[in-house]
């Protein structure tokens, strides 16, 4: 029986090889360890032996040949007292060959229909298959076990961002049990003395617990407050709003521009942390936070720098619509390089808003009043609003807040210069 | 003037750039390569492999002089600089044409010439005087790096030399001293100084290979020193008198101490500068800094459409690194691009780069240092195995040597692994594998490593870190 001589796999990545030289011919005696041929790989040039004994029958790859794959029959050799011609008949049925070792697994259905009565069984057989396959394993690097473990986690409850979804360490270290899964491994209070009902946590909760939960854990917060004027503002919304029944802007859609046009104003506000390097923002993406049903959402006026009020008002307004409906579509609600929050239409003064990450400021804006101010020695009376910018201090520093806030009540004492 | 267009076009065909260049062929991206010299930039022409070409010649030239040790008998023994030189560079030749190869198999353009980034999307590439203009939507710059020079100590392929003069020598000196202990420096150090030159290497820090870990540091200064290397720390040259033949250097050591030696030749190994220099980064905004392009961690520049990878984007300067960084940016284009095959990807995690020094003893590493480790917080577990321990060490004639494990005591996270010995270079990749598993001692403890072999220190000095060590 002739010898096949396939093109050799001489690495564990190679798939194709040049044949670069022929180192016998028709007719050579080869033994085992005799060297045949030089093959050459992506990065090197190798021998390749024999490991039969035979005569060369048939050279069927020609010198200089490139991109042989790896498999192909590229020489026959006979083995002792085989003729010639032995070696043409194994060139012309290799295709065949090759095609006959990849039915083998054939065997095992054609057993099945030939015998009716194990069908039955056969059937149920791949349940039992399908549920290992899918089952409860959960995939995790040891260490991030571990970890978990010492850490009292539930591996399971852990999302995994390793390949193909294993969780590794950075998930567990990032993971922040949720209220109601801690509420299950600590000391249950069901004996307490308030009764309560047990209210599941809807996605949006789940979110914003977890979400708020990591920027107060990993986010150095700092808060700066200003009192800023609106009477200019006041007085230039009405005269706006005088003027056409089409629109109402407001003091929220001048807060919206104002705080666009001082991000581009001082871009060092205008950033986002991110472990090595930090982005500084070319546009005012504005988080506006809409408190609805069950919790609240943050649709994104994007280059609010560049929009007119009246743009961003009708903006507002559609988005405002579309939340309180459930109907924003995720982009509209994702980004966002600052946040506003306004609590100022229910009343509170002044207050501290948590930073959304990755973002690194969040204006929480209270409500305008008409308080006494002291001007020149004077006491008079003024409309004032309190606004607190929550810094996240990795990125933004002390001063770079106040200059921010110095642009932003330029801008909302003096709603023209805007249009500077 | 022509113009060709492409989805990706490389500057620089070395370690980063021509795997760049693959990787984006194979995902179905029209690419080229720019390169001004040899395909496969330093690494494969004046780098990596023609160093360990030389120092190869220098080990075996090491075991024929200590061929008596083995039962052998091996007279006259000597070399010819030459043919040591023209076998490196024959090796060079070789593996750069198997780059020429592999670009063909991929079906990825190589331009020749001087590469400028015009504009986001635009290259010039100049040759010979003419001028060509390549645009592409995605530039990937990976111009790599060349050897650091300072106004005092500036080379001159004559007396003082660089990697690139040391690689080429065209006599043997009698006499050297070498800038630098890190890796290129004491390389170049064990490779002349085992063929006989009479070498002095000088060291700013307070030690040898001072990125490594200080144990590591502190055998290998020993093993250096009964090599006949004349090592001086925490010292550093002020001045090169070039006389006629000799340059006189003045070292200045710690405390003020000066003096002043003379020798034939001076290689400067004192770190490198990326090549930042005219190809287009001022004109586009690009940011440089201490001489590295600033990147984002998937090799954005933040000016759209140009990347950079590699040496010329900071350290550590390693082709392993460039490549890898090569292959991820190129799978994040392609996926900006809406390729949907692309999955897990993530930015490369640099603690766990393994680097390795091919003197005699070799030096292999990877993670943390013992002392990052308990800078950085961690209580530790700190294991170690001697080669003497190890029967294949011996039979090798090899037993000078050291492995050493560093662990967090509370998660058993492999910290770090620390190697010095024969072939140490050949077995850090099994503690860079368990690093990127995240296995925990349990793990490493639980492997069968194969008898006799030296990979057997590595399960030892696991052990050792938590007292279960068998063979000490």
């Amino acid at each position: 029986m002739a010898i096949e001589l396939h093109m050799p796999a001489l690495s564990p990545t190679m798939e194709t090889g040049t044949l670069a030289k022929w180192l016998v011919k028709v007719g050579d005696t080869v033994e085992s360890g005799t060297m045949i041929a030089e093959i050459e790989t992506d990065k090197a040039t190798m021998e390749f032996e024999s490991i039969d004994d035979g005569v060369v029958g048939k050279i069927l790859v020609e010198e200089g040949a490139e991109n042989i794959p790896v498999g192909q029959l590229i020489a026959v050799l006979l083995e002792e007292g085989e003729d010639a011609s032995v070696a043409d008949d194994v060139s012309a049925a290799e295709p065949v060959a090759v095609k006959e070792e990849v039915p083998a697994p054939v065997g095992a259905p054609v057993v099945a229909p030939a015998a009716p009565a194990p069908v039955a069984v056969a059937a149920p057989a791949p349940a039992p298959v399908v549920q290992a396959s899918t089952g409860d394993r959960v995939f995790a690097s040891p260490l991030a076990r571990r970890i978990a473990e010492q850490s009292g986690y539930d591996i399971s409850a852990i999302s995994g961002t390793g390949p193909r979804g294993r969780v590794i360490k950075r998930d567990v270290e990032s993971y922040t049990p949720s209220a109601a899964a801690s509420a299950v491994a600590g000391p249950a209070p069901i004996d307490g003395d308030a009764p309560y009902e047990v209210i599941k946590l809807s996605n949006m909760r789940k979110v914003i617990a977890k979400r708020l939960t990591e920027s107060k854990q990993n986010v150095p917060h700092f808060y700066l407050s200003v009192d800023i004027e609106l009477d200019n503002l006041l007085a230039a919304r009405k005269n706006l709003n005088a003027m056409s029944d089409e629109y109402k802007i407001s003091v929220n859609d001048f807060v919206i521009k104002a705080c666009a046009m001082a991000l581009i104003k001082v871009p060092e506000a205008n950033v986002q942390f991110h472990g090595d390097v930090m982005h500084q923002f070319k546009r005012a993406d504005i988080s506006v936070a809409v408190a609805i049903e069950g919790g609240l959402i943050t649709p994104v006026v994007r280059g609010a720098e560049q929009k007119g009020l009246r743009a961003i008002s009708d903006e507002t307004k559609d988005l405002a619509k579309r939340a309180h409906a459930g109907k924003l579509a995720p982009e509209e609600y994702s980004g966002g390089t600052f946040s506003i929050s306004n609590m100022g239409m229910m009343g509170i003064k002044q207050f501290d808003a948590v930073i959304n990450p990755p973002q690194a400021a969040i204006l929480a804006v209270g409500s305008g009043e008409q308080r006494p101010v002291v001007k020149n020695g004077e006491l008079s009376v003024a409309t004032v609003m309190t606004v607190t910018l929550s810094c996240d201090h990795r990125a933004i520093d002390g001063a770079v807040g106040a200059a921010y806030l110095g642009a932003l009540k330029m801008f909302l004492q003096e709603p023209s210069t805007m249009l500077l | 003037m022509s113009t060709q267009k492409f989805d990706i076009v490389v500057l620089g065909s070395g370690p980063g750039g021509y795997v760049a260049a693959i990787r984006a062929a194979q995902l179905g991206l029209k690419t080229a390569v720019v390169e001004r010299a040899e395909l496969g930039g330093i690494c494969l022409n004046w780098g990596c492999i023609p160093t360990k070409a030389l120092l190869r010649s220098a080990e075996v030239f090491h075991n024929m002089k200590h061929a008596n040790d083995y039962g052998l008998v091996a007279d006259s023994l000597g070399f010819d600089l030459d043919k040591v030189v023209a076998r490196s560079r024959g090796i060079a030749a070789q593996l750069s044409g198997g780059i020429k190869h592999l670009m063909k198999k991929n079906k990825i353009t190589v331009i020749e010439g001087n590469g400028t980034l015009v504009s986001p999307g635009k290259l010039s590439v100049e040759k010979d005087g003419k001028i060509t203009t390549v645009e592409a939507t995605d530039i990937i710059l990976a111009t790599g790096a060349r050897a650091k020079e300072l106004p005092h100590l500036k080379a001159d392929g004559e007396m003082v030399w660089t990697y690139r003069h040391a690689l080429v020598p065209k006599k043997m000196p009698k006499k050297m001293l070498v800038i630098g202990s890190g890796a290129i420096g004491i390389e170049f150090a064990s490779f002349y100084n085992e063929l006989g030159a009479d070498v002095t290497v000088v060291e700013m820090m307070d030690r040898v290979l001072p990125v490594e870990d200080e144990e590591i540091s502190a055998f290998a200064f020993k093993s250096f020193k009964a090599q006949g290397l004349n090592i001086m720390t925490s010292a550093s040259v002020t001045k090169l008198d070039k006389k006629k033949s000799s340059v006189v250097c003045t070292v200045e050591s710690k405390g003020g101490k000066s003096e002043q030696i003379e020798v034939d030749v001076v290689i400067i190994a004192i770190g490198i500068d990326g090549n930042v220099e005219n190809i287009g980064l001022e004109q586009n905004n690009i940011k440089v800094d201490r001489g590295h392009v600033v990147t984002d961690e998937w090799g954005h520049t933040g000016v759209k459409g140009v990347h950079a990878i590699g040496d010329l984007t900071g350290p550590p300067w390693l082709a392993h690194k460039a490549s890898h960084e090569g292959v991820i940016l190129v799978e994040k284009i392609a996926r900006d691009k809406g390729n949907k095959e692309i999955k897990d990807l993530h930015p490369m995690d640099k603690s766990n780069i393994p680097g390795c020094t091919y003197c005699r003893p070799q030096v292999a590493s990877v993670g943390m240092t013992e002392k990052a480790a308990v800078d950085a917080g961690h209580k530790v577990n700190v294991g170690r195995f001697p080669f003497i321990g190890n029967g294949k060490a011996i039979a090798m004639g090899e037993a000078e040597g050291m492995m050493k494990t560093v662990f967090d005591a509370k998660t058993g996270e492999l910290l770090g692994a620390h190697m010095i010995g024969a072939e140490v270079t050949e077995m850090i990749q099994g503690y860079t594998v368990a690093r990127t598993l995240e296995t925990t001692e349990t793990e490493l403890m639980h492997t069968v490593f194969p008898h006799p072999t030296m990979s057997e220190m590595m399960h030892e000095a696991v052990l050792d870190a938590f007292g279960k060590t068998l063979h000490m």
